[in-house]
């Protein structure tokens, strides 16, 4: 089942930049209609996950539902690591990420990471907003298979 | 059974409203807007009461002379309302409470439609039938 999913993503990515060379997507646009898509799918998973499960307490405990168990679910794996200043900014940190494990890992590739982790953004900013959290998501890549997102909190 | 069910949003607009008999659509709709007060009262108690209660079903908001106004709130903050005849006594809570759930697992699917707007009035017709087969059961 992952590995179904692993491939539909490869073939979302691929079939958006195709898009844009042929003019259908305007320049620069892909990662964001790229993230668009992951917030809807994160919006309707969340829906979905959350149906039986009982009301969350506070923001922290919100995080770390996303850090369970939407995240166990998605990719079959926990988190590694999620790190929180209390202030608002959550660093969730994946030492073997699914969506880049199949990459090589040498700095090589480094450019298109950014590609393949614009659903998951999307995905996680989706699943928060239908949660009554609007956020900011961005992913960082610095050595291949690891990644971090990094969740900062708007208040409003 | 129900003789008014409605959902609405995060925001407080309502996304479906179905009611019978259809004449009496602006009084439920009045009887629907206030219970929201209540709902609000309820979900802001909770958050400061014990691990324990803190059920997405809501119970009997308030009772009128004629109808009872029940409640549920998901963990997106949408919000499920169930007006009952009050003179229909064998409505236990848990009846009431399974009901909410079938409520929620078909808005769920709604959701879930790639082709549904998240945000937008529910058109769908599985829901329509579901909520339908609802209101009908003893009626």
């Amino acid at each position: 089942f992952v590995a179904l999913f692993l491939l539909l993503h490869n073939e979302m990515v691929t079939g958006v930049y195709k898009s844009q060379e042929q003019g259908e997507v305007e320049n620069g646009r892909c990662i964001t209609k790229l993230e668009n898509m992951g917030f809807r799918v994160g919006q309707g998973l969340i829906e979905r996950f959350t149906k039986d499960t009982a009301r969350f307490k506070d923001e922290l405990d919100i995080m770390k539902f996303i850090y369970k168990d939407f995240w166990t679910t998605v990719f079959k794996k926990q988190i590694d690591n999620l790190r929180t200043n209390h202030q608002g900014i959550y660093v969730l940190q994946g030492n073997k990420f699914r969506l880049l494990t199949q990459m090589s890992s040498g700095k090589q590739y480094l450019d298109h990471a950014p590609k393949y982790l614009a659903f998951t953004c999307g995905l996680i900013r989706g699943g928060l907003s239908n949660l009554g959290i609007k956020s900011i998501v961005t992913a960082e890549v610095s050595a291949m298979p690891t990644c971090k997102f990094q969740v900062i909190i708007q208040t409003m | 059974m129900a003789v008014c069910i409605a959902v609405i949003a995060k925001e407080n607009y309502p996304l479906y409203i179905r009611s019978i008999p259809a004449e009496h659509e602006l009084k439920f709709h009045y009887t629907v807007h206030t219970s929201l007060d209540v709902v609000d009262e309820k979900v802001s108690a909770m958050g400061k009461a014990l691990v324990d209660q803190r059920e997405l079903y809501l119970g009997l908001l308030y009772p009128t002379e004629d109808y009872k106004v029940y409640g549920y709130v998901t963990n997106s903050k949408v919000k499920f309302v169930m007006v009952v005849d009050s003179s229909n006594t064998a409505l236990r809570d848990n009846e009431i409470r399974s009901m909410f759930r079938k409520l929620h697992n078909s808005y769920t699917d709604v959701m879930c439609n790639p082709f549904y707007n998240p945000g937008d009035r529910i058109h769908s017709r599985a829901f329509d039938n579901m909520v339908t087969s609802m209101m009908v059961q003893v009626c």
